[in-house]
Formats: C-alpha cells, structure tokens, sequence
C-alpha cells in the first residue's frame, strides 16, 4: 500500500497537468500532430499513460523534446525514431512489428482463422450428421417433466 | 473481542467448507443421499459465517478500531462514513474477504434455489463451489489474514483510505465486479460437476444460463462504473485505458457474454456442449487470472495493490490446480458430450458459433496484448509496452465483425435458414443505417470515418433489434400485435435490449472518440472564453476545507447564445494525510454532449492554467451499459428460470424427501 501511495504521489503531485498552456505549439497543425504522436508515447515513470494525459515532469520533457522536433521539421516518423533513440522501445506504446513482435501483431488474425476454421468444420459435421435417436428418459426423469409442465 | 469474533468465524467458515467439499462429493460417488443432502445446510452455514466475519470487520472500520493493522493503514476518522465502509474493500485483504463472501453467497444461492437440480449434481456443484472456497480461504488466512493487530501503542488515527477510491463510483465498482467474478466461479461449479456426472443436456444449459447471466450483468455494471469513475475522477475524461486491470475484467466479461450464447444453443439444441463447458472453465480462469493480475504486482497498474510476490506465487497455485485439474477433467471427459442436434450452415446455430468465434478471439487478443510484454522481457530480453494503440487497431475489427453480424445471425431460425427470407425485413434498417452515415460523412468537416461506421453499426444492431421484436409479434392487426409484443417473453425482451444498450454504448465511443474538441489556456478571473460555440468565465477561484481534504474550487459558468447554461465548479482536492492531490472535474451533463472542465495550477501572472472540453455522446458510453444490464434483468425474469422454483415447493409439499 505504501508502495502504491507513493507511485501515484509521484504520477500525481507533480506540478505540472498534463498539456500546460505554455507548451502549446503557436501553428495549430503542428500542434495537432504533436498530439496525436503524445498519444502513442508512453510516460516512463507512470503507470500505462500515455505522455499526452500525464501529469509527471518527465512527461512534460518528453512533450516539449516532441514538440522541439516538429518544430525543427522533422516527419513524425523521425520524431518517433528520434525518441526511440533515446528511451528505448518501451516508450512506445504502439509496439513495433520487428521481430518476435511480429508474433503479436498476428496472433489475433491467425487465431481467428484457426478458430473459424474449426468453427466451420464443427457446423460441417452437425450438417452431416444423422439426427440421433432420441434417449429414452428414465422414469425418473419422465416423472419430473410431468411435474414440470404440470405448472 | 468482535474483532476476534470475526476471525473466529472466518476460521470456522473454511472448516465448514473443508467439510462441504467432500462429504457432498464423496455422496454422489456412493449415492449416499444423506451426505449428499450435507451441502446444502453447510453451503448456507457457510454464508452466514462469512458474513459474521465480514460484518466484524466493517464494524473495526466504522468505529476506526486502530489496533487492527488494516485500519490503521487504510482509514481515518475525519473520512465520511460510506467511504469508512467501501474502505473495507478498498484494500487488498479486505477486498479478498468480500471476494469468500461472495463465494459463499453464490454457493447458498445454489443451494436455496437449485431445487429442480438432481440431488448428484447439486451436490457436486456445491462441493466444487465449496473447493473454490477452501483455497481462497486458505489464501486469505495464510497471506493476507484481515483481522491482524498491530503491537501497542495503539496509532492515535490512520493513514487513510487512497483518495482516489473515497468517490462513489469507486465505491461500489469492486462489489460489482466481485458479484461478476465470482459469479462465473457458478458456471465453473457447473461445468465441472457435469464433467464429474459425464453428463450435459439440455436442462444443464438451462440451470448455467441464468448463473452466467447475472454473472455478466454484474461485470457490465461493475466495469461501467469502473470507466465512469475514470471519466470524472482523473482529470481528462478518458474512459477506457486499455489498463492490465481493465483488461482483466474485460476478458470474463468477453468470454461470459460468448458463454451466455453458447449456453442457448445447449439448451435449445443440446449441440455445442463441450465447447460451452470449457467456456464455462476459461471464463472462470480468466477471472483467476484477473486477481492474479491484480494482485500479484507482476503488472502494475492503477488498481494493483498488493504487490507482494508470495501472494501471487499462491494465487498462480490456485489457478494452476483449479484450472489444470478442471482441463484434464475435460479432456478426459469432453469426448462423452455427443451432440445431438443437427443444424444447416445458415442457422441461429451457426449464427452462434460465429458469435463465440468473435468473442473468444477478441478476448484471446486482449490477453495476448495483456501478457506481451511480460512474455517479451522473459523470452526475448525486450522490455516494451503495449497500450491503446495497439488494442485499439487488434480489438476493434471484432467489434466491428460481431455488430455487423449480430441482426442477422439473431433473426435466423434455429436449425435451418433462408438468408435472404432473414435479411428481407432487415433491408430497410440498413439502408437507413447507410443513409444516416453519408449524411454525418457529409455534415462533419470530414475528419473521421468513425462517427459515421459508429453510427451506422450503432443503427443496424437497434434497428435489427426492434425488426426482430415487431417481427416475434406475428401477423394480424396492430392492436393485436402490440398485445403480443407486451406478452414476449421476458428473454425476447433481454435480448432487445441487450442488443440496443451494446449498440448505444459504441455510437457513445464512437462519437465521443470523433467529435471531442478540447481547449487549454490561461485564464484570469473575471476572463470570458469562447469554445466550440460555448463561452465560458472563470468567475472565481477560492480554498475550500472538505471533510479530510482542502479544496482548489473554481467557479465557472458556461453561455451558450448568450444564455447561461450551467455553473460549474470544478476542483483540484489535497488530502493532507495520505498526500495526494485528487481532480474534480466540473461536468454539466448532457444527452448529446458534456461540458467538461478542469481547473489546473495557478500561473505566475495570476492567472489559472484552465482545460475545456466538449464531449459529444460521452454518457451515452454508460447509458449503454445500463441499458445492456437492464436487458440481463429482463432475461432473468423469464418465466421458464422460475418454473424451478415452484416446482421445488410442490415436490417438497408433497413429498419432503426429494426422490432419488
């Protein structure tokens, strides 16, 4: 619990909220796209936030280094590059397809075909099948679905 | 010395379910119908002992007993009452004595209404429910005892509950998602105890449905509320983060919603059933996972708070005896489960299997994205994160898929269908579906397309549903058939309205995602700002004391043609003693939009550091929820769940042993 406190007091206390105004960029474009790149920064020392909602100091730096890049000319995808650079792949929080990553990226598409693979097999098989003869019920049973529908 | 009471009973309560786990079983092994009839006196002494203990702690909660460890490191006396009594829960060894408490609930509501259960397996279905008990007992006692003292000198007061859980919506978010959790733990019950009898029919689809039902309906209300909370309470109006915790509530929540509609199929087709019985297992694994999750610290998380490696190690030993002995007993078993009925490729059969196809993979990518980076640090030495983006582009194609589907595959007929007789009265809702998307594609500045798919889907799903419902009424005159849309059944009803409240959530998500506009500027009081055709005025900012906080209240009205709409008062809150600052926003709510502030820190030329939003649709993300809740309740309600009950008393009446 102690723990847990003082991790949100430093998410939390820190000065700053989030986008200050002072940070925002005067061209609205570049602002934009400042934004949309913050949502795809994760804040290092939060708990799954991106930069864009954070309230930590380090989030802010990291907002105004994207905004410095923009601001220089750089393609979003230089900015990213930029920032993986000097922070590692963990900041992203798009992961990258490279590698073992591939093996995310597909599992959810590979899993839908095998599943409806076996989904198609199965109504293949009920289709074809021949109606089963229908168990007799025990007198047990018999004696209670009477009482049943006799409700 | 109530204190000791509670710890006492809570003692006594896992003996009692030691006892219920293997006398019942032992009995329907050797047809024994006396220690089979054990369970169910046990099952309610069970409950009551718990909830003995359960009431001893809030009672050391309400009178701030601070000799007890919990207390002291969880409340305070200054702290309102009702968050006294949500702080019981609002911890990690408190919340699992709600958790057993629950448990024991369920059990002895199975025992109180399973009247139309065959003496075996009501007997094994408490014995395993009781199983479950025992471990978590265990796990209670041995790693996380609530009722612990602390060594005197007694502390004069506590270090109070964490000021983000002292809200309402927080409040009672955690019993509702217990009540989900936990309630799946039923459907496990169930599904064991049938691979146990080697027996699934089309009454053991009837009994798991209504169990299953509740079970989701809690989860729907406990992760609305979670996702409302966070829409108010954080500061920026998210209300989805894609968080581990989110995730593992959402995952029983996807699975239980596929179980839901397998079980339909047992019942009505008596197909299906294998597969509906290792859904039943998994959706109770993934809430096992979920705690595990949460608890363990493995993933950190707003929510996690245990994070002590012993009581994961032990909750990772509950799932992997509970869920490695349930799938032996499947694999062993499962093959027995022939199905019976035969159905056509275009069928509420398979309209249903597609269904589970979605869900089931939706919640496979959920759990993939959850645990990737976990797996990538262990295996590869990658240390990455996967966040909103990423779940955002895996999941939302399924839901995309599943609502494109779901009018269809809900007016097929059972058995065998004619896709164009099905679509015909559906072409209608469609091309109003489209129409209504090209209008909002051509009257928005052309951002995005996901207001217009949102709307459109969000159309296709309550129209096809309200066509479905009209259609149930048959032919003949109107007044004819309005009496007959009265007299639906109560699931004809729930599934409407399920159907709607899933659509009004996504039109709520998709619309808010689209069409949200924020501002964020320096504001002086007295200062007049125009937003999005609103104006707004800081019109006074001043220090409030709360309760056990002081407050940073602005007050602030919002003009809209010149007409004054609301007054707000949103609010930065510092709780001296736990140290934390909280954010209230100030929200007019609205039906099509909120007005959404946030006061953030003064600025060196006295001026306010001022965020305005307008959330388009935001409530309706709730509304949904509710409404889709609102539709379980009406399912519950159908009259074939309670012909159990009455049979129960007319058997009992008659012959006051049950025949066996």
């Amino acid at each position: 619990m102690k723990r847990l406190i003082l991790a949100a007091a430093m998410a939390l206390a820190l000065p700053a909220f989030a986008v200050t105004p002072d940070e925002v960029l005067n061209d609205p474009a570049l602002e934009a796209r400042a934004r949309e790149l913050s949502k795809e920064l994760r804040c290092l020392v939060c708990r799954n936030e991106n930069i864009d909602e954070s309230n930590a100091e380090l989030a802010a730096d990291l907002r105004v280094l994207v905004r410095e890049r923009l601001v220089e000319g750089d393609s979003n995808d230089e900015v990213i590059d930029y920032v993986v650079n000097r922070y590692g792949e963990y900041v992203l929080l798009k992961p990258t397809t490279s590698g073992a990553n591939l093996l995310l990226w597909i599992a959810g598409p590979a899993m839908l075909l095998l599943a409806g693979g076996v989904g198609v097999a199965y109504v293949q098989r009920r289709r074809k099948a021949a109606p089963l003869a229908e168990e007799r019920l025990s007198a047990e049973e018999e004696a209670r679905l009477k009482d049943i529908l006799a409700e | 010395m109530i204190v000791e009471l509670g710890h006492f009973a809570l003692v006594l309560a896992a003996l009692v379910a030691i006892v219920q786990m293997t006398v019942p079983m032992v009995g329907a092994a050797r047809r024994w119908p006396g220690w089979m009839a054990v369970a169910e006196p046990l099952a309610t002494l069970q409950f009551l002992l718990v909830a003995a203990s359960f009431a001893a702690l809030t009672y050391a909660f309400v009178t701030s007993d601070f000799s007890l460890r919990l207390v002291v490191l969880n409340s305070h006396t200054l702290k309102p009452m009702l968050y006294k009594v949500s702080g019981v829960w609002g911890n990690h060894e408190g919340s699992m004595l709600l958790w057993v408490l629950i448990l024991a609930l369920f059990g002895a509501c199975a025992a109180w209404f399973g009247g139309n259960l065959t003496p075996t397996l009501r007997a094994r279905v408490l014995a395993v429910q009781a199983s479950i008990s025992v471990a978590f007992y265990g796990f209670i006692l041995f790693t996380s005892n609530p009722f612990l003292r602390v060594a005197e000198p007694f502390p004069m007061n506590g270090e109070d509950l964490n000021p983000l859980l002292q809200d309402p919506g927080l409040a009672f978010h955690p019993p509702f998602l217990y009540l989900g959790y936990v309630g799946l733990s039923m459907a496990f019950s169930f599904a064991v105890a049938a691979l146990i009898e080697g027996k699934v029919d089309a009454a053991w689809g009837r009994w798991v449905r209504p169990w299953t039902l509740a079970a989701w309906l809690f989860l729907t209300i406990g992760i609305g509320l979670g996702s409302w909370w966070a829409y108010y309470e954080l500061g920026w109006g998210g209300f989805w983060f894609w968080d581990p915790v989110e995730n593992a509530s959402f995952m029983p929540w996807l699975l239980a919603a596929a179980l839901l509609h397998s079980a339909i199929v047992v019942e009505k087709r008596e197909a299906l059933k294998s597969w509906t019985i290792l859904l039943a297992i998994l959706a109770f694994g993934f809430s096992l996972i979920g705690t595990f999750l949460v608890r363990s610290g493995v993933i950190t998380s707003v929510h996690a708070f245990a994070n002590d490696p012993e009581r994961g190690v032990y909750i990772l030993a509950i799932l992997a005896v509970f869920m490695g002995g349930a799938l032996s007993l499947y694999a062993a078993r499962a093959s027995a489960m022939e199905a019976k009925g035969v159905f056509g490729l275009v069928s509420r059969e398979s309209a249903l299997v597609f269904n589970n196809v979605l869900l089931a993979v939706a919640a496979f990518v959920v759990f993939v994205g959850t645990i990737w980076p976990l797996v990538a640090e262990m295996a590869f030495g990658r240390k990455l994160s996967v966040g909103a983006p990423f779940f955002d582009a895996a999941f939302t194609p399924f839901m995309v898929l599943l609502t494109l589907a779901l009018p269809i595959g809900a007016m097929l007929p059972w058995k065998r269908g004619n896709l164009k007789r099905t679509l015909q009265p559906l072409w209608g809702v469609l091309v109003l579906a489209l129409a209504g998307a090209a209008l909002i594609w051509t009257l928005q500045t052309g951002r995005s397309m996901l207001a217009p798919i949102g709307f459109a889907l969000a159309f296709w799903v309550t129209g096809g549903a309200l066509v479905d419902l009209w259609k149930r009424t048959g032919r003949g005159d109107m007044s004819s058939r309005f009496r007959r849309l009265r007299n639906l059944p109560g699931a004809d009803w729930g599934k409407a309205i399920s159907h709607s409240g899933l659509a009004v959530t996504l039109f709520g998500i998709a619309g808010l995602t689209a069409w949200e506009s924020e501002d964020i500027r320096v504001a002086q009081i007295g200062d007049r700002f125009e937003h999005a055709g609103y104006e707004i005025e800081l019109q006074d900012v001043s220090r409030v004391p709360g309760p056990n906080y002081v407050s940073t209240m602005a007050t602030m009205a919002v003009y809209q043609n010149g007409r004054e709409v609301a007054v707000l008062t949103p609010e930065k809150r510092d709780y001296p003693v736990a140290q934390m600052p909280t954010s209230e926003a100030g929200i007019d709510n609205g039906f099509l939009r909120d007005v959404y502030l946030v006061i953030g820190d003064p600025q060196a030329d006295g001026g306010w550091a001022i965020r305005t939003y307008i959330k388009p649709f935001a409530n309706w993300i709730w509304a949904g929820c509710i409404i889709m809740g609102l539709g379980g309740v009406f399912s519950l309600s159908d009259r074939r769940y309670r012909v159990a009950a009455g049979a129960r008393k007319r058997r009992s009446a008659a012959t006051g042993v049950p025949a066996e």
